[in-house]
């Protein structure tokens, strides 16, 4: 449980959120552009980089790190066990087509 | 804010043991938007794994995205983190009932969003005038699904930032903000040549000036620091979105001379 006084005190995190995101697209572009790793870790490092960015978005953009407890757990355990079952449904299926050589 | 305001709630009610405290400590309207944010994320997780999908299951995927394309991209996104601050501000400004400031960075989120989705829109125009449709592209024949996935995955996106402005201007501006939108809607028209597919897409804005007219009218109020924190958890969520966009969609497919 969190009151209105102590989010006026900390607005500054705010601007270091939008800071830390802004430093972060830069990092993924110029992975992107230089293209440092071959493709597979490439997806790996910026899907790693777009989870924190989205987990800096919820947390504080988004208020979700001054909800309940419940509220947290409750949403994001709901998304996250989604896009797993949508993850194994989908991604062996497309690399099945890659090992098969289906052109 | 809204834990205090609940406390008065219970302190106001009089009656012990007669008020129960919300299961998810939060006012219902906050825990709506939060579960259609929830199943909102799962449309565009079926967009993102469908794009994703394709883009494995096909070697020969085309990588069209100069140096111009992705300054233009990360410009886009620069744009919308920074909407997310001034969202955040506005917020704050409503909370302590500062309803000048409110206005002020809600239209600076809502220029912020537009401008997104003016670069995008150009972007768009760009790849079409290359010859990508729908069903076909000019860099990879052998791969029609690349036009497809990305105008469905990136357009949805574009819709959602569109309904985002909108419901920020009606939050900010009520009624007034009906015949601004009107006009951007008819100027649109007219200003974007025929042969652009954002002619006949501008009226998007007519559709959202009809719903945006229907709400105001049926149920005229004052939006209070609630409203605020509601249509900015929206705003944030199509912020969030696009953090995965730009990298599967352009940064995994840059062209490198």
């Amino acid at each position: 449980m969190h009151d209105a006084a102590t989010h006026d005190d900390s607005k500054g995190q705010y601007f270091w959120v939008w800071g830390a995101l802004l430093v972060l697209t830069a990092v993924e572009v110029w992975l992107g552009y230089k293209q440092v790793f071959e493709p597979k870790l490439m997806l790996e490092v910026l899907l790693a980089l777009s989870v924190v960015k989205s987990a800096l978005i919820i947390g504080y953009f988004m208020h979700l790190k001054f909800e309940s407890a419940l509220m947290r757990w409750m949403i994001v355990l709901s998304v996250l066990a989604c896009f797993i079952i949508m993850y194994f449904f989908f991604f062996p299926d497309a690399g099945r087509i890659l090992r098969l050589g289906v052109k | 804010m809204a834990d205090a305001t609940l406390q008065h709630d219970v302190v106001g009610h009089g009656v012990a043991g007669e008020y129960e405290a919300p299961l998810f400590g939060a006012y219902s309207k906050k825990v709506g938007m939060w579960l259609f944010l929830a199943s909102d994320s799962l449309t565009f997780g079926a967009l993102l794994v469908a794009f994703s999908y394709n883009r494995i299951s096909n070697p020969a995927w085309p990588t069209p995205f100069a140096v111009q394309s992705i300054t233009n991209a990360t410009i886009m996104t620069a744009c919308l983190l920074s909407s997310s601050l001034t969202m955040v501000l506005g917020v704050f400004a409503a909370q302590r009932h500062d309803r000048a400031w409110t206005r002020n960075w809600l239209l600076a989120t809502m220029i912020f969003g537009t401008a997104f989705i003016v670069l995008h829109g150009m972007e768009w125009s760009h790849l079409i005038d290359e010859g990508m449709t729908p069903f076909s592209n000019p860099w990879a024949p052998t791969v029609p699904q690349f036009g497809g996935t990305f105008f469905t995955l990136t357009g949805m996106h574009m819709l959602h930032v569109t309904i985002g402005v909108i419901y920020l201007g009606v939050i900010a501006f009520r009624k007034w903000f009906l015949p601004a939108l009107a006009a951007i809607w008819i100027a649109g028209y007219f200003l974007i040549p025929a042969n652009n597919v954002f002619h006949y897409g501008i009226h998007a804005l007519g559709l959202g000036l009809i719903v945006a007219a229907v709400i105001l009218f049926l149920k005229p109020k004052d939006y209070d620091a609630h409203d605020v924190e509601v249509a900015g958890l929206y705003w944030h969520f199509v912020d969030l979105v696009w953090m995965f966009i730009f990298p599967l969609v352009y940064l995994m497919s840059t062209k490198i001379v």
